[in-house]
This record gives structure tokens, sequence and C-alpha cells, in this order.
């Protein structure tokens, strides 16, 4: 198997609403897999189950071959990385020290640390002058490069981004757009990012998974969405997003 | 200061305590390791009994003057006996002696025969004899009536009763325009306001809960008309006022005695009966008009006895105001220091806890906030009676340790509460144990609530500090009751601008504080 998430059969209720519905879903090593859809379609529920955030009513999710469960969450969460809207940056600690936190709990090496920040500024184009900042003290577009740091100091074998552009402006937006390819590329990195909007997974994704109504409706290439929507509701989706993108 | 002296240690003395400690534990012992080992029972006990008759006799006297020279005629009285005295003056109320009294705190305390029978004993109209067999039955005894009856009396002003041609308390029906300003216990008792208007069917249109000391004043400047007093107040003779008739003989006697625990020592008891029918009630008045006018309640006692006995009075000497505010500001910074340490050290993990909400949570800050409605006197009273607090510095703190809980315990829950959802989730996937969550993230973000909840309570438990003198706890509270009491403004002031100046100056040091402690980030 060279999937290394695995759902199988995953619900997730709220009340009597179903978040996510019987789902299943691989996520392929060293591929961007965008997961797409309509606000509330059940795609960052789908990122909360794996980082145990949420836990699943039915079926199961195995990653790397171990079943999410409370016992090994933890351990699990060490292997991930996380990145949020505006990075999720502590407003309380500088830039460094919202990098440093998780490897000096997990007791990494001082000097291992140091040049893992140096390894990363340059690879994220951050400039290490800002990592004595703190987050109020950066640019939005600085506090998602550090926030993409912080997940990959301890080399997560997943990279799991919400939303991750969704407060910036478009130009900042493309900017970080590109050197994310650009380091995923380098990393290998397999990545599962949610996203509201098609031309950031057209453009990172190396597949794209469509949700409607926790559910997935289609997955594939762009082009195949494109070419043979799977319904109504996915050629909707396309030409709608499309649409703008022609303005 | 015109109060007299202060005990320094605020509750039991350290050995008083131990020494009790000691003296169950030997009965503990001889209980449980029965006849073989009694030889070591008794010995302790020997031990222990011979040592407490080494400590001094407590005397307790309620906040008024004339409590306070007949505590200082019994300290008096006592020391000529060769007894070792300490007098606790002024302390909350009736409930607060009694339960003092009955819980060994205080050993002596003078009374009245009307309260211990309506208020004491719940026993309305009961006879001397009568009263002395319940007193018993408690571990109390009662010295005979020193020979004035200090009872309830409803005064007004000369003129304004002669203008109204107003002589018995029955006339005040016909006019009921009159302002009656009467004493918070003067409202509640048994034998106060609602019966006595019930009984001469009096229903004025305003009636005041108002201070006493105050309420004379009030009535001086016409702010009101009629007051409560007792018969043998300095206030009737200084401020020309009129007793009016108790036409329908409602009140009660109120003939003074002692109290003492019956543990007294035979030669104590002695002394204190030796001064039943010393003092009659032009006497009384006499002495609380000199212990008002000197405001010093020792040399009114010392007048008694070098009248009576002709003793050369030794001169008082009195402490120096820089001694007495240094003391007074050290006791009131460990009591409000003290309380707030362990409302610091409870309150914050209730906080966290609370902070989780669901029924624990919701529990603790109902808790919290009942605590902060109880007024401040009735939680002394509570207190007071519960072993291991009694008459002491432990108990204030008690006491302001539970109102200095709610603004940490909701300050520390708040704030956890505010931290956004995604800080909090972002922590999570960090793969942060709980504990680390809580100490390296969540506590640092909620430090400004945090610490402002804590500033809150500071400053609360400097204010409130001030109740400690009620139970003879000292600080700034001694002046602010004494000069309520004496109605003297400039005592009250001694009090109340340094505990004033003391709450700026925690704020301020809070403030700086907030510098050290908020981290720099949060502070943007």
């Amino acid at each position: 198997m060279n999937a290394l998430v695995h759902f199988r059969y995953v619900s997730k209720r709220f009340g009597a609403d179903f978040a996510v519905r019987d789902v299943n879903l691989e996520i392929e090593r060293g591929k961007m897999t965008a997961l797409i859809g309509p606000s509330g379609c059940g795609k960052s529920t789908i990122l909360r189950l794996i980082v145990g955030l949420l836990t699943a009513d039915t079926g199961e999710i195995q990653f790397d071959g171990e079943k999410i469960a409370a016992e090994t969450i933890m351990k699990i969460r060490r292997r991930l990385g996380y990145v949020i809207q505006d990075g999720g940056l502590f407003p309380h600690l500088t830039a460094r020290h919202n990098l440093t936190l998780q490897p000096r709990l997990f007791r990494k090496r001082c000097d291992e640390i140091e040049k893992r920040i140096t390894e990363l500024c340059e690879l994220t184009k951050f400039p290490s002058s800002g990592l004595d900042r703190y987050p109020l003290e950066l640019s939005g577009g600085q506090r998602q490069r550090v926030g993409l740091m912080r997940a990959l100091m301890l080399s997560p074998e997943l990279l799991l981004l919400d939303e991750p552009f969704a407060a910036l402006d478009p130009l900042v937006r493309m900017n970080l757009q590109r050197d994310l390819k650009e380091i995923c590329t380098r990393l290998q990195q397999t990545v599962l990012l949610v996203t509201h909007d098609l031309a950031e997974a057209a453009f990172l994704g190396d597949e794209i998974a469509l949700m409607n109504e926790g559910q997935i409706v289609q997955r594939g290439l762009i082009a195949d969405l494109r070419a043979k929507p799977a319904n109504e509701f996915v050629r909707e989706f396309i030409s709608a997003q499309r649409g703008l993108v022609q303005l | 200061m015109n109060a007299p002296q202060q005990s320094r240690s605020g509750g039991l003395s350290p050995s008083r305590r131990l020494l009790r400690a000691r003296g169950q534990t030997a009965v503990y012992l001889r209980r449980r390791l029965g006849s073989r080992r009694s030889l070591l029972a008794v010995a302790s006990v020997f031990l222990s009994v011979t040592l407490v008759s080494a400590d001094p006799v407590f005397i307790g006297s309620k906040k008024f003057t004339e409590s306070y020279v007949l505590a200082e005629i019994a300290k008096r009285a006592l020391e000529n006996a060769g007894i070792k005295v300490e007098h606790r003056p002024g302390m909350g109320g009736t409930i607060i002696l009694w339960e003092a009294l009955r819980g060994g705190g205080i050993d002596v305390y003078p009374e009245y025969t009307g309260t211990i029978a309506e208020e004491m004993l719940k026993q309305p109209g009961a006879s001397i004899a009568q009263i002395r067999n319940a007193l018993s039955a408690q571990g109390i005894a009662m010295t005979d009536d020193l020979g004035f009856n200090n009872t309830y009396a409803l005064v007004m002003r000369r003129d304004q009763s002669e203008q109204l041609g107003l002589t018995t308390i029955s006339d005040l029906r016909a006019h009921r325009e009159l302002k009656f300003g009467l004493t918070h216990e003067f409202l509640e008792r048994r034998d106060g306001w609602r019966p006595l208007s019930e009984r001469y069917q009096l229903a004025p249109s305003q009636v005041l809960g108002v201070d006493h000391a105050l309420g004379y004043a009030a009535l001086a400047k016409g702010e009101i008309d009629v007051k409560d007093a007792y018969s043998t107040d300095a206030k009737i003779g200084d401020y020309g006022l009129v007793t009016l008739i108790d036409d329908l003989h409602f009140f009660p006697q109120y003939k003074a005695v002692f109290l003492y625990r019956k543990t007294l020592s035979s030669q104590a008891a002695h002394a204190l009966n030796d001064l039943s029918n010393s003092i009659d009630e032009g006497r009384m008045i006499r002495l609380n008009s000199e212990a008002e006018r000197t405001k010093n309640y020792a040399a009114a006692a010392q007048q008694f006895f070098g009248t009576t006995d002709g003793a050369i009075a030794t001169p008082f000497v009195s402490e120096s105001f820089r001694n007495k505010l240094l003391r007074w500001v050290t006791r009131h910074l460990e009591l409000a220091g003290i309380s707030l340490l362990l409302a610091i050290i409870v309150g914050l993990p209730l906080g966290i806890v609370a902070s989780r909400g669901g029924a624990v949570g919701h529990a603790i800050l109902g808790a919290t906030g009942i605590i902060q409605t109880i007024p401040s006197l009735a939680l002394l009273a509570l207190l007071v009676p519960l072993p291991f607090f009694g008459i002491s510095a432990r108990t204030a703190i008690v006491a302001l340790f539970l109102y200095g809980l709610l603004p940490i315990v909701r300050n520390t829950a708040t704030g956890l509460q505010d931290i956004s959802r995604p800080l909090r989730e972002s922590a999570i996937a960090l793969g942060l144990t709980a504990g680390q969550r809580l100490r390296k993230i969540f506590l640092p973000l909620a430090s400004r609530s945090i610490l402002a909840g804590i500033k809150t309570s500071a400053v609360i438990n400097i204010g409130t500090a001030t109740l400690a003198a009620l139970i003879g706890a000292g600080g700034l509270g001694e002046p602010i009751i004494s000069g309520l009491n004496l109605n003297d403004h400039v005592t009250i002031l001694e009090g109340a601008i340094p505990a004033a100046l003391l709450a700026l100056f925690v704020q301020f040091g809070f403030d700086l504080l907030d510098r050290v402690l908020i981290p720099r980030g949060l502070r943007l």
C-alpha cells in the first residue's frame, strides 16, 4: 500500500447532521491532495479527524497502518504538521519560540534545533531577522511562513494545511502558493490541503477530491473534473469558480 | 490611640493552641492505649493542665464604650488578684462573643441578663435562676448583677420632646412623621423594634438602620428624631437627650453581669463576683462619660478602682502614633497578604477546573459567587463557632480568603475560555500534553485576565481586612471601629486613610507586576 492515510467508511455527526458520511479516502505518499468543496461540506472535518481534534463515530482511519485512536494519537501527532489560517502562532511567544516549543518539549538538542531553523528560514524565504519578533509584529504572509516552518520543524510525514492562505491579499497569497509548491516538491512532502478555492487546488494539488454534503463526490485531476464531471454539482461548482477566474 | 491595648496575637496564642491539642491527644491516647499506657497519658494530661493554668485569662468585649469599660474593670480586678489577663476589645456582636466564650476563645465578657435570656438562650422572660441553670448546662457561669440596669430605651432631643409634649413611648403613636434611626441590632432583636412597635402600635413613616455612635450625631443634627439607646449611655447627658418612659413595660431587665467559663479558676471567679453590686446607674454613666471624654477606657477603669479602693492609678502610657500605625499596617498587610496567597493557591486550580464548564465548573462559580454575597459580619459569625476558628486572626484570614476567591476563580476561568479555538487546536495538534498546553500556552495567554483577578482580590482584601478588628484580629480596622464607636472622625481617619493609601499602593504595585508577568507579545 502506498497510501499514508486510509479512511474506511468514516462518519462523523454533529447532533443529527452528518459532517462526513461513509467517507473512503486514501492520501498517497509524496503527493499533494487538495480537498475542496463549499463551506460546510465536511472538508475541515476530515482534517480534524486526522489530527484527533475530533473522533469518528463509525469507520476507521489508519495512519501508516496504525489505527487513529486515543491511545495512538499523541504519537501520531508528532508525525504531523498542521497549519491553519493565519498560522495559528501563539502571540505570547516570539517566532523563534513558536518554532522551538515543540522540539524542545520532545527533547531535541539545541544545536539541531538551530540548524533546522536556519534550513527552514532559507526554504520558506523567511528573513532570520524576524525570528525574534512577536507574531503581532509580523505581516500576515510572514506569520504564515512561520506557521509553515513550525509545522515542518520535526520533518512530519504528513503536512495538513487548513485554508492556510484564505486571509491573505492576492499578491502575497500568490507568492506563498508558489513557494509552498516549490518547498513541497523539494521535500517530496505528503500534503493534505483543504481549500475552497478551486484555482488554488488546481495550482497546488496533484490530485483533487471534491466534497459536498459530507461525501467525496469526485476525485481526480482538475482536467478530469472539468471534462467529465460526475454529476450536476461538480459541473456547477467548477463553472462557478471558473466564471470568477475569467472575470 | 484611645482604644485599650490590643493583644499582639490575633488568635489563641500558639502555646495555648498547642497545649489544647496536647490535652486532646492525651485523652485520645488514654482511650486508645487503655490501662497499660495510662501512666503516660496521665502524665501528659498533668503536664498540659499545669501549663494551661499559666495561660492568661482572655476577656472579650463588644464594640461599645460600656462593654470596653466593664472589660477593663474586670481586667484590673483580676490583675489585682494576681491573675494574668488579656483584653480582646471590640468584637463584632453578641453572637461572636457568645460563640467565642463557649468555644474557649475568650474566658470572660460583660453581658446583660436581657440579652442572655432573649438572644442567647431564646428564653424570653427567664428568671435569674433559670438563666443560671441554662448557662451552666453549657459550661458557663454568671456573676450577680453589677448593680445597674442598662436596658434599651428610646431617646429624643429634649427641645423636640417638650415642643411636642412627648414623655412616653405611647405618645409616639400620634406622631408618625418622626424619623426613627435604629441600630441594626435593635432592628433585628427578638426584644427589639418589631415586637416593640407591635406592642405600642407604632408605625412611623421612616425607619432607618444607623450605627449606634453615628446615630447620636444624626439625632443631634436633627437628621433623625428618635433613636434606640442604652439607658446608661454617656451621650444621653452629653447631647441633652430625654429618655421616653417605657409605660407599657416592654423592655426586659438588662442587668449587667460577667459571663465566664466554669473552667476559670476559683480565684478568678471570686475576683469577678466581688464586682457585683459595685456600680449603680449614675456611676456607670459617669464612667462611660469619662471613657468617651478621655478616649481611654483603661483610665476610666482605673478611676473606678481609684475611687473605691483609694489605690493610686498608674499613669496610662500611650503608644506613639507611629508605632501604632506600623503595628496596624503590618497586621493589615499580614491579613490581606496571607489570605490573598491562599486565594491564589486555591483559586487558580479552581478557575482552571471551572473553565472546562460542565456541572462541576458551574458549581464552582456558583459557590464562590454565593460566598461573595454573604455580608462580612455574617460570614464571621458563621466561622467563629466552628472548630479551629474562634476569635482569631485565622478566622479573619479565612473570611478574607473566601472573599478573595471569586475574582481569581472567575477571571482565571474566563481568561482560559476566551482563548480562541484555533490557538487551542494548534496547541493540541503540536502534540503537547494537557499539562504542557496549560503551562506553556493557555496560562500565559490568560495571564492578563488572571492577574486582573488577583489585583481585584488584593484591593478587595485590603478594604475588607478592616473587618478583622471585629473579632479582635487587629489591623487598620481597629482605629476605624474605635472611631465609629466614639464618633471620633480623627480616629476613623487614622485607619481609613492608611487603608485607602494601601489599596492604591497595592494597585500600583500590581500594575508594575503586569509588566513583568504578562508576556511582552500580549502587550503589543
